[in-house]
């Protein structure tokens, strides 16, 4: 089934300079129960954007009107722990379309390219330079650029990022990876009889 | 001569159905286990596009994330926990597939019975939409956690697409000092490689320190690869192996059975095959592990002191180490040896088998629980809850204050009821110590079940080797 093609991203990004952010950090699991894929945006990060009494903390910058955006950056070892998809859910339903690191967990990383949302693996230096402009500017305009694999900041410094050819044709495209292992059916068919 | 080959090779190259240039790996599942967490939106996905489970008998389900531990014969009490497993239970029978539920004789925690029922077997490909997945790989398997797309992958086409992940071996020799548990040889093995430090790769377990261990003892190691980043664990199979499998309920039995062992017999790593990294550790180094911090990669010696922001390795580590004590309520270079705690939590799938559950008993047998402290002890599974009354070690908890419940995933990770209150410290058998994860504000100290069991009945930090001469 077609999801959002992703080609190029020029946005403004939110900083959130933590280290191994973990998914439940993202999504913590009492909001796991839905049984579909939409509306998990609102528990983003829950326990660092609201008090136990619900109330934003205004400390949390997801409740600072300084930073939007569709690109979230984020700290080394994004997405540890769980396997749980609904943290790439949650971060694609509030409106993210990218996260920047230095280094993501393997399953998050699959989990993110097969939701149309683009993990981007920067140097640990091009994320403090990102990080030092951000904060210094929050309107400044990232662009994320998915067919040149390449991030350009305002100053026009940039650094590309490695994606494997055949996720990326599937994000430019809106291709999943069900659609590609159905046209193998036969083959699935006679390894598994052959095994 | 053909190049020698580590065991992940062998089996990964064993169930690539197609290899493409630029394409991912279409990998053949053997084994497939569901539960109600991962699966709805999985099952969804395949009634939109109006096709049917590739092949049912290879995915087995259970319900565990969401169940109570206590009275588990009435409805689930919460609405959204309750529509989450009866949507399992309506999912199950619309495509084919078993489902364990509440009740059942073989419930439990999904990583518990897969091993028990003898579903996981030596030189299988085994996934589940749940990172502890890498528990399986105790028998010499290729076993991984997914996302739910991927487990719609599996249901609609028995595989999933993967890159080959790199390999490291992790060689333990020697022998393990008094006190010193599987728990602790993982927590200690994450302390040195950090949270992230097998991120990229998969680990194979050996060295006669390895060997030394139950099949049991080996689970709990594989359970923990993902806390160090690595998509699974594996150790070679050997005697213990099918020794442990032999009998079992979905085990091949007889001849086909000893037909096979001359198969897993072969299942090693070729003498010279060589691996992306190489990771050697001492037994003798290892001692009584706890964790201080919120990843399960700030572990130390339980005598140990809390390093202080001078000793961290990487200066970037300094606000995100900071943000961590201050959540646990520690100082840096203080020492965590007698610290008070209110909680004890023996259970999830790293420390929840009846091996884990004697270990505690022998330890609390005649003594009483601290009297600050509230001790769950939950067992992994059904069959392990029977085994432990079978046994008499229920009256044994039951002497010393401790709760026996039901089993299930418990205070594992504040899904279900089973959650620890804001701001009070839980020693905790269970495998991550992030914020939150026991239940919102909740701190948790991992540890050993025996150093579970020692803190039970002193109410706080204890060196287990203190406390019994015979250990």
């Amino acid at each position: 089934m077609s999801k959002e093609k992703f080609i190029t991203l020029k946005s403004t990004a939110v900083p959130l300079s933590i280290e191994n952010i973990d998914t439940d950090q993202i999504i913590p699991a009492r909001f796991l129960k839905a049984t579909t894929r939409e509306g998990f945006g609102e528990n983003l990060f829950r326990d660092w954007r609201y008090t136990q009494h619900e109330t934003p903390k205004t400390d949390f910058v997801l409740n600072d009107p300084t930073y939007s955006g569709k690109i979230l950056v984020a700290g080394k070892n994004f997405g540890c722990g769980s396997s749980r998809e609904h943290a790439a859910w949650s971060i694609y339903d509030y409106g993210f379309r990218v996260v920047i690191s230095s280094f993501f967990a393997d399953i998050f990383k699959n989990n993110a390219l097969n939701n149309a949302l683009l993990p981007v693996q920067v140097s640990d230096e091009f994320l403090k330079n990102i990080f030092e402009f951000v904060e210094r500017n929050p309107e400044t305009q990232i662009t994320v650029d998915l067919s040149q694999q390449k991030v350009v900041l305002e100053d026009g410094t940039s650094e590309s990022f490695d994606i494997n050819p055949y996720k990326k044709t599937c994000l430019m495209n809106g291709y999943d990876d069900i659609d590609y292992l159905l046209s193998l059916r036969d083959e699935i068919k006679y390894f598994e009889l052959a095994h | 001569m053909q190049q020698p080959k580590t065991l992940f090779d062998k089996i990964w190259d064993a169930h690539i159905v197609k290899n493409s240039e630029g394409y991912p790996d279409a990998l053949y599942i053997d084994r497939h286990f569901i539960h109600e967490v991962t699966s709805p939106q999985a099952f969804d996905g395949l009634r939109k596009r109006g096709i049917k489970v590739f092949n049912p008998s290879r995915t087995t389900a259970t319900a565990d994330h969401n169940v109570p531990t206590k009275d588990q014969h009435l409805p689930i009490k919460e609405a959204l926990s309750r529509h989450q497993v009866e949507t399992l239970r309506k999912n199950c029978p619309e495509f084919g597939i078993e489902l364990y539920d509440l009740g059942h004789p073989y419930q439990g925690i999904v990583h518990i019975i897969g091993p028990e029922l003898g579903l996981t077997l030596p030189g299988m490909t085994i996934v589940c939409g749940d990172s502890h997945t890498s528990t399986h790989g105790a028998f010499g398997n290729i076993a991984f956690g997914i996302g739910t797309s991927e487990v719609e992958q599996v249901l609609a086409t028995q595989c999933v697409l993967q890159y080959r992940p790199k390999t490291m071996l992790i060689e333990i020799n020697g022998t393990l000092p008094k006190g010193v548990v599987a728990k602790d040889i993982i927590l200690y093995i994450i302390s040195k490689l950090s949270a992230s430090g097998a991120t990229g790769y998969f680990v194979e377990y050996a060295g006669d320190a390895i060997r030394s261990l139950s099949m049991e003892a080996r689970m709990t190691i594989c359970n923990m690869s993902i806390e160090m980043g690595a998509r699974g664990g594996l150790i070679a199979p050997d005697e213990t192996t099918f020794k442990y499998i032999k009998g079992r309920k979905f085990a091949p039995q007889g001849e086909t059975y000893h037909r096979l062992v001359e198969q897993w017999r072969q299942l090693k790593s070729d003498e010279g095959a060589t691996y992306d990294e190489f990771v050697k550790f001492d037994a003798a180094d290892i001692a009584p592990m706890i964790t201080y911090g919120t990843n399960p990669g700030m572990g130390i010696k339980v005598t140990d002191r809390i390093p202080t922001l001078n000793e961290l390795k990487n200066i970037s580590e300094q606000t995100s180490f900071s943000k961590s004590l201050d959540y646990m309520g520690l100082e840096p270079g203080a020492a965590i040896l007698g610290k008070l705690i209110d909680y004890v939590f023996i259970g999830s799938c790293t420390n929840a088998r009846i091996e884990d559950l004697r270990l505690v008993a022998s330890m609390v047998k005649g003594k009483q629980k601290a009297s600050n402290v509230e001790v769950w002890v939950v067992p992994g599974s059904k069959q392990v809850e029977n085994q432990a009354r079978e046994e008499g070690l229920d009256k044994i908890f039951e002497a010393a204050g401790f709760q026996l419940r039901q089993p299930g995933c418990s205070a594992c990770l504040g899904m279900n009821e089973d959650k620890i209150p804001a701001g009070k410290y839980c020693i905790s058998t269970s495998n991550r110590n992030f914020e939150g994860r026991q239940g919102p504000k909740s701190r948790t100290f991992l540890a050993s079940p025996l150093s579970a069991a020692a803190a039970a009945i002193t109410g706080k930090v204890t060196d287990v080797r203190e406390l019994v001469d015979s250990f």
